[in-house]
Order: structure tokens, then sequence, then C-alpha cells
């Protein structure tokens, strides 16, 4: 297991930055993320520009292929990545999740097979926690895994995988006889069955599918991390990154509708006065200015106690995601309300913008749980 | 100020997070109801970046987490491996 931001990236390599994804969502990303939601696909080609990029896990250390790029940067990445398209940070969401685990629980062996892989984007991994009957209560999960010839017996079903019609690899959650186990499943391994989800109302092109386990024999080297008491760790640090990720997706969700709205404001008139000289239009843009900034700052506070291992990031990536996915979802739709029947239609991104800010509302625990876990929060500290 | 000790670092730490708790060093935490995923990820982050060391899967035990004595064993015996490494 290795420490995460430690090393400096190789001079050679091209960078991983802020500024260096913002011009690679420029030009390969944003100007066809319309056209992707429409299809509900990510093509491949895609797929390998960000390989090249080095955007798939750079935060993985230099000895197993990343960049050794720290979290604040990570972050800073995501939300540039969410600002030109939500279904391809998503992608990017699950494959942290899975690379991050990987990092922090797998065994020599394992690091060797996958990490890799992981980096390059040979691979790419997705998360299976969520199934049929389960979704922000993990807890309930049907899918069990049972000891079987030295290894597990894999049986249940997953849905609303991100990235399940395309994933190599799954990082499988599942119910033993006393608790609950990870488990790292090929997709070619006997006995998976993938299931395209089409026609979502957000994230249309992240490619989501049910994925059915029927009785699939894993050897023990399956196994990530502990098992028993200690295997909800690795549930709730790899969902922490991922909670993580799409806060920084959605801050890059209100930039966007930010850029949007003022670009149109500048430029559409009504009765002869522009809506930029608006003042309820202008106060929808001052509240989109100050969210972005505040969201912005309680990501890069989580990423900051995230390189520091500092365990409050835990509680600051619950208060950042609640405060930028909320905050998303309220300025995409006022984004589209600027933008009146035009943002209603094809011919603009507000449309996208509003029903992937939903999702974020939803995806790695929804505002519902947001809430209750930061509300204990406030009892846990408070001394009468 | 003379340095803390391991198990008085351990119990200001849980103690922080819950101030009404009480803790005795010999106690089991579990019993309490106090403990969920969302706190043992924290308690596990909090020893490594505390005492410096990354704890191995083996050592990820319930029995090592049960009481603050249990928890300064299992930093003594992670430190030493450190050492040793």
């Amino acid at each position: 297991m290795a420490a995460l931001g430690t090393a400096a990236p190789p001079r050679a390599a091209v960078a991983v930055d802020r500024a260096a994804a913002r011009a690679f969502v420029q030009a390969h990303i944003a100007p066809h993320a319309d056209a992707w939601d429409r299809q509900g696909v990510i093509p491949e080609e895609t797929l390998e520009r960000i390989g090249a990029a080095g955007l798939w896990a750079p935060f993985l250390p230099i000895d197993l292929g990343g960049r050794g790029l720290d979290m604040v940067t990570l972050g800073e990445v995501h939300e540039e990545v969410g600002r030109g398209c939500s279904s391809v940070r998503s992608l990017l969401t699950v494959h942290t999740m899975l690379s991050w685990a990987l990092n922090r629980w797998g065994s020599p062996d394992q690091l060797e097979q996958w990490a890799e892989e992981l980096a390059a984007g040979r691979v790419l991994g997705a998360f299976c926690l969520s199934e049929p009957g389960a979704g922000s209560d993990a807890a309930g999960i049907a899918s069990t895994a049972t000891p079987h010839r030295g290894g597990w017996l894999l049986r249940g079903t997953k849905k609303w995988t991100t990235n399940g019609q395309r994933a190599d690899l799954f990082l499988v959650f599942a119910r033993t006889e006393s608790s609950i186990v990870a488990l790292l499943v090929p997709r070619t391994t006997p006995g998976v069955r993938v299931t395209p989800i089409h026609d979502m109302l957000g994230t249309r092109s992240s490619m989501l599918a049910e994925i059915e386990f029927d009785d699939v024999a894993l050897g023990p080297e399956a196994l990530l991390g502990p098992s028993a008491f200690a295997a909800g760790m690795v549930l709730t640090g790899t969902l922490d990154l991922g909670r993580y990720s799409v806060a920084a997706g959605s801050v890059g969700i209100i930039q966007a509708s930010l850029d949007a709205s003022t670009a149109y404001a500048s430029e559409r008139a009504v009765g002869g006065t522009l809506l930029r000289d608006m003042q309820l239009i202008r106060a929808k843009l001052s509240d989109m200015v100050t969210d972005v900034r505040a969201a912005r700052l309680l990501c890069a506070e989580a990423g900051r106690l995230k390189d520091a291992g500092d365990p409050a990031t835990i509680m600051a990536t619950w208060v950042a995601k609640y405060f930028a996915s909320t905050a998303a979802a309220k300025h995409s739709a006022e984004a589209v309300q600027i933008h009146g029947a035009n943002g209603c239609s094809p011919r603009y991104p507000v449309a996208r913008y509003y029903r992937d800010a939903k999702v974020m509302e939803i995806i790695e625990g929804s505002t519902e749980i947001q809430r209750t876990t930061i509300a204990g929060e406030a009892f846990r500290e408070w001394t009468p | 100020m003379a340095a803390q000790s391991v198990d008085g670092r351990i119990l200001e730490f849980i103690e922080g997070r819950f101030p009404q708790a009480g803790i005795e060093p010999g106690q089991d935490i579990f019993s309490l109801g106090y403990i969920n995923s969302l706190f043992a990820m924290e308690l596990v982050m909090f020893l490594e970046k505390t005492f410096a060391f990354t704890l191995p899967n083996d050592e990820l035990r319930i029995e090592n987490f049960r009481t603050v004595e249990a928890m300064t064993a299992l930093v003594d015996r992670c430190r030493s491996a450190v050492a040793v490494g």
C-alpha cells in the first residue's frame, strides 16, 4: 500500500493539472458532449485520448504508472472535465474509485497485475455497489460471496453501474456470512453478464449497465483488502473518493452553467434590453458566481485534508458534495431559465447540465443521506 | 511540554469526536454504540497520520480496535515494523 500524492511527476510526462485538463476538455470533450449525450456513448477514440493525456488515474504513484498527482489537483482536473461533460467525468470517477482502492488496499500481486494497466487506461474500472434493492443504503446489498474452493463464489445483480457497458474490471461489494467483501472481478470471468441501461435522465453517455454475477467462481486473489470488520473501510474510503470526484464535477457544472448564462445574457435582448442589463438576471448570475467559488473552496479544503492524511477529510468531503451538488442543481435550473425556450432545446448545452446536475444529487449518497450524516456530525461534536 | 503518550493521543482523538463518551483505556468502544464505518475510517486515518505508518491489511481486525489499550499495542507493533523495515 502506498501513500498518495507524495511524489513529483516525471518531467518528460505531459502535464496533468487544471490548465492542461481545461485545454484537453475544450479541444476534445466539450465540443462533442451534446452529441455523445444523444448517442448514449463515449467513443473509444476519446477513451484512448483520455489515456494519452494521463487523466485516468494520475494520482497513482509513479512506480505504478501514475504521476503521483495530489488530491487537490485531481479535484481540479475532475472539475474541468465535469465542466465539459459529466458523463466523461463519471467514467473518471468510477475508474478513480477502483484505482484508489487497489492502491490503498491491494496486495503486491494485485498491484503488479492491475495498477499500470489502470493508470494507462488500458484496463477501465467500474464500481459495483448499488443493486435493484439497495442504493444509498449500502448495508442492504443482497449479493453474496461464499467461500468456494479456496476462493469465492459470487452471486447477485448490480445496477446503475457507471461504465458497466465498457469497463474491463469491476470492484464488486458482496455480503458474506458475517460482513461484506470487496472483490476484483474481470469482465471476462464466466458467469458475468452485462445488460446496458439506456435513456436515463442525465449522464446519458456514461454507459450504465446492470451486471449479473451468476455463480461466478473467483480465486482468493480476487479479494481486495481485508474481510470482516475492516471491509467496511474499503467501501467507506472508496465512496469518499467518489464523493470528492462528484463534488468537483458538480463545481464544473456550476461553472459551465455560469459560462453559458453569461454568454447568452450578453447576446439575447428582450424588449430592446440585453438580458445582462436586467436586474433579475444579474441576481441569478451573482448567485452562480458566489456559489461556484464557495463550492470550489469546499472541494479544495477536502482535497487538502486528503493530501495531509487528515481524517477530517471524510466529513469535509460530505459537506463539499452536498453543497456543490445542490448548488449545481439550483444553478443549472437557473441557466435553463435564463435561456428560456432555447434552454429547453438541444441547441444549447444547459438542458444537459440541468439533467446531469440532478444525477449529482443522487449518486455517491443522496442529498438526504448527506444531510442526515452532516447533521449527525453536529451532534457528534456537541458538548452540552 | 512533555510528549503525549500513545494511549493519551488516541483517547483525545476519540473524545474529540465524541465529547460525551467518557472512554476508559480498557473499555470496549464498540459496546458504546458509536462506531460506524465512517468513524472506523477516521480512526484508521488518524492512527496512520499521527503515528506515521500504514496499517497492513492483516492488522485490520476488530480486536485491534476494540479498546484504546488494543490500539496502543497495534501502534507499537506497526511502529516497530516500520523501524525494522
